[in-house]
């Protein structure tokens, strides 16, 4: 069985916001899912839908093939989550509260120490066991909220934001930890920290107002950057008008751009057609000409980019239509 | 059934356990018998009335429980709202029925722990006099379920706020109008303009008379009917009101 999260339709309203409309997606054993969308476009919503905490108005959502709705048990036995924030009983020690979750998950006797054991293991909690919550710094109380979902070791894994607010090496390791576990389970992770998806994810769903407006790798995404794969190249400001004149006769550049002066030198960029261009047929064009180049390299386009052109052009045709300010 | 049991056990011993990490829960169990000890004392004239029973020390719970109950319900469902851990909770494989019970019971028992602790009332009649013995357990059971009525009560209005101040005062204010409708005043009142039916209807509604019958020692179906159903179904509204305000 290789779909192991499956969200059909799923559509929530709160009142007149529409914070879902329509989502649906797939998660299949060894994918980790990126989901992607800034602040207020559903990533949460659409997370506690999955994971049965909120019932959507309509459509379905199905862990390991059981409806979240219809037969919840079964679904969330199957099912770690860390909600946004890592919410855990902070007046309880480390130890205590994976005791009470080890209980819960169906765990008895020794079994319940073997759990917990493996669970801090993969953590890092040793030091804190007998610390109460409360106590802890951001990192560790992160890590106890990653504990508790992964001590059954579950098929599936939802986690909201699971790196937010860490310092880069806390980061490192919950990546670490993921990219671990990923093989053999099913996994989303929300994050609006782009370089997280390139980390880490196999996939990127990019939500915007409720809807899904990207699905891919992050490659894919990226292609859809113009300046994604363009070859940048430098040369003495004397030779510039031979060397634009150059690339833009060249059949695998689709344009050229003039990127800026300095010292003497000018920047251009060279645009790729939908087949890809090579540094090497650039460097050779330029070459036959004897023009010298100073610097040439492959851009890559960066995610921050694509995220802010798929999430706010949406917005620039509502604000043309008039539907401009209201809900942020 | 078995796994409902379970699981509502395992959440009602956490939550247990929960009371007793601030030092609120001795501080609570402190004032408790000191009150309940102080009422009989000096308001209900334990000694003065010359008969050995407990008559005085029962007859000001229901006043009592009007503060403390709310104060102990108060945390059951605003603070899981409030850190967030609604969430964790309700996405383990646990229903919310079990949720409701554990907690709730969890709350009931930490009230029974405070009256166990007033047991030197007890043994004091037992030692001055020879009191009748029946009527006493019978009246511990009654308090015990009034208490267990205004905790649910306490737990469905701690689900409907995320703040514990709120929830304490409302349910404090629906204890008191549930204890108030029996009271003569209340009945004199009501009398004048509705209908016989009516006022009996108020009246039998009244968790002071139904307390009242069974410090007299009289422990009946319809008073044991009575209070079972108040706690029925006031967790049947917490269930209505964790499901419809969680996400909030």
């Amino acid at each position: 069985m290789g779909t192991l999260i499956e969200a059909h339709q799923l559509r929530k309203t709160f009142g007149e916001i529409t914070a879902v409309d329509g989502i649906s997606l797939t998660v299949q054993r060894g994918e980790v899912l990126g989901f992607l969308g800034p602040n207020g476009a559903g990533k949460s919503t659409t997370m506690k839908m999955i994971t049965g905490f909120l019932e959507p108005d309509s459509g379905r959502a199905t862990i390991c093939g059981h409806d979240v709705q219809e037969t919840p048990k079964l679904a969330k036995s199957k099912l770690g989550y860390v909600p946004e924030g890592a919410p855990s009983y902070s007046e309880m020690t480390t130890r205590a509260f994976l005791g009470f979750i080890a209980e819960i998950r169906g765990y008895r006797g020794a079994e319940i120490k073997q759990r917990i054991a493996s669970a801090v293991e993969k953590t890092g909690l040793e030091p804190v066991l007998d610390q109460t919550i409360e106590t802890l710094s951001k990192g560790y109380k992160r890590r106890v909220g990653v504990a508790q979902a992964i001590l059954h070791d579950p098929p599936v894994l939802v986690m909201d934001e699971p790196t937010d607010g860490l310092d880069p090496n806390q980061k490192h390791h919950v990546r670490e930890l993921i990219k671990a576990m990923a093989a053999e389970k099913a996994i989303i992770i929300s994050t609006h920290i782009l370089e997280e998806v390139e980390a880490v994810c196999s996939r990127a769903v990019v939500i915007n107002r409720g809807t899904i407006v990207a699905d891919g790798t992050a490659e894919d995404l990226l292609h859809r950057i113009r300046h994604h794969g363009a070859v940048s190249i430098r040369v003495p400001t004397e030779r510039s008008d031979a060397a634009i004149r150059l690339l833009k006769d060249a059949k695998v550049v689709a344009g050229v751009e003039t990127l800026g002066k300095a010292n003497g030198h000018i920047h251009i960029r060279a645009l790729p057609r939908d087949g890809g261009l090579e540094a090497a047929e650039v460097a050779a064009l330029l070459r036959a000409q004897q023009i010298p180049i100073d610097e040439l390299y492959v851009e890559r386009g960066r995610l921050d980019d694509v995220f802010r052109q798929i999430t706010t052009s949406d917005d620039q045709k509502r604000k043309t239509n008039g539907e401009g300010a209201g809900n942020a | 059934m078995r796994e409902t049991f379970d699981n509502a056990w395992i959440i009602a011993k956490r939550e247990f356990r929960a009371y007793f990490a601030t030092p609120l829960a001795i501080v609570f169990l402190t004032i408790f018998v000191a009150l309940t000890g102080a009422f009989a004392f000096y308001i209900g004239g334990f000694f003065d009335r010359g008969q050995a029973d407990l008559a005085p020390f029962f007859a000001y719970h229901p006043w009592l429980y009007l503060l403390l109950v709310p104060a102990v319900a108060m945390r059951l469902w605003a603070e899981e709202r409030k850190s967030g851990t609604i969430e964790l909770l309700m996405t383990l494989p646990v229903s919310p029925m079990e949720a409701i019970l554990g907690k709730f019971f969890a709350a009931w028992a930490f009230i029974g722990l405070a009256l166990v602790l007033t047991f030197p009332m007890w043994i004091t009649v037992n030692a001055l006099g020879d009191p009748d013995n029946g009527v006493i357990l019978t009246s511990y059971l009654g308090s015990f379920l009034m208490a267990g009525a205004f905790l649910a009560i306490g737990s469905f209005v701690s689900a409907m706020t995320k703040n514990q101040v709120i929830a304490f005062i409302i349910a404090a204010t629906i204890a008191f109008l549930f204890t108030m409708s029996g009271f003569e005043m209340v009945q004199n009142a009501v009398k004048a303009w509705l209908p016989e039916v009516v006022t009996q209807a108020i009246s039998s509604m009244s968790v002071l008379s139904h307390f009242e019958r069974i410090t007299r020692g009289v422990l009946e179906a319809p008073t044991l009917v009575y209070f079972l159903s108040m706690i029925t179904f006031f967790l049947f509204a917490t269930g209505i009101a964790v499901d419809q305000k969680k996400a909030e």
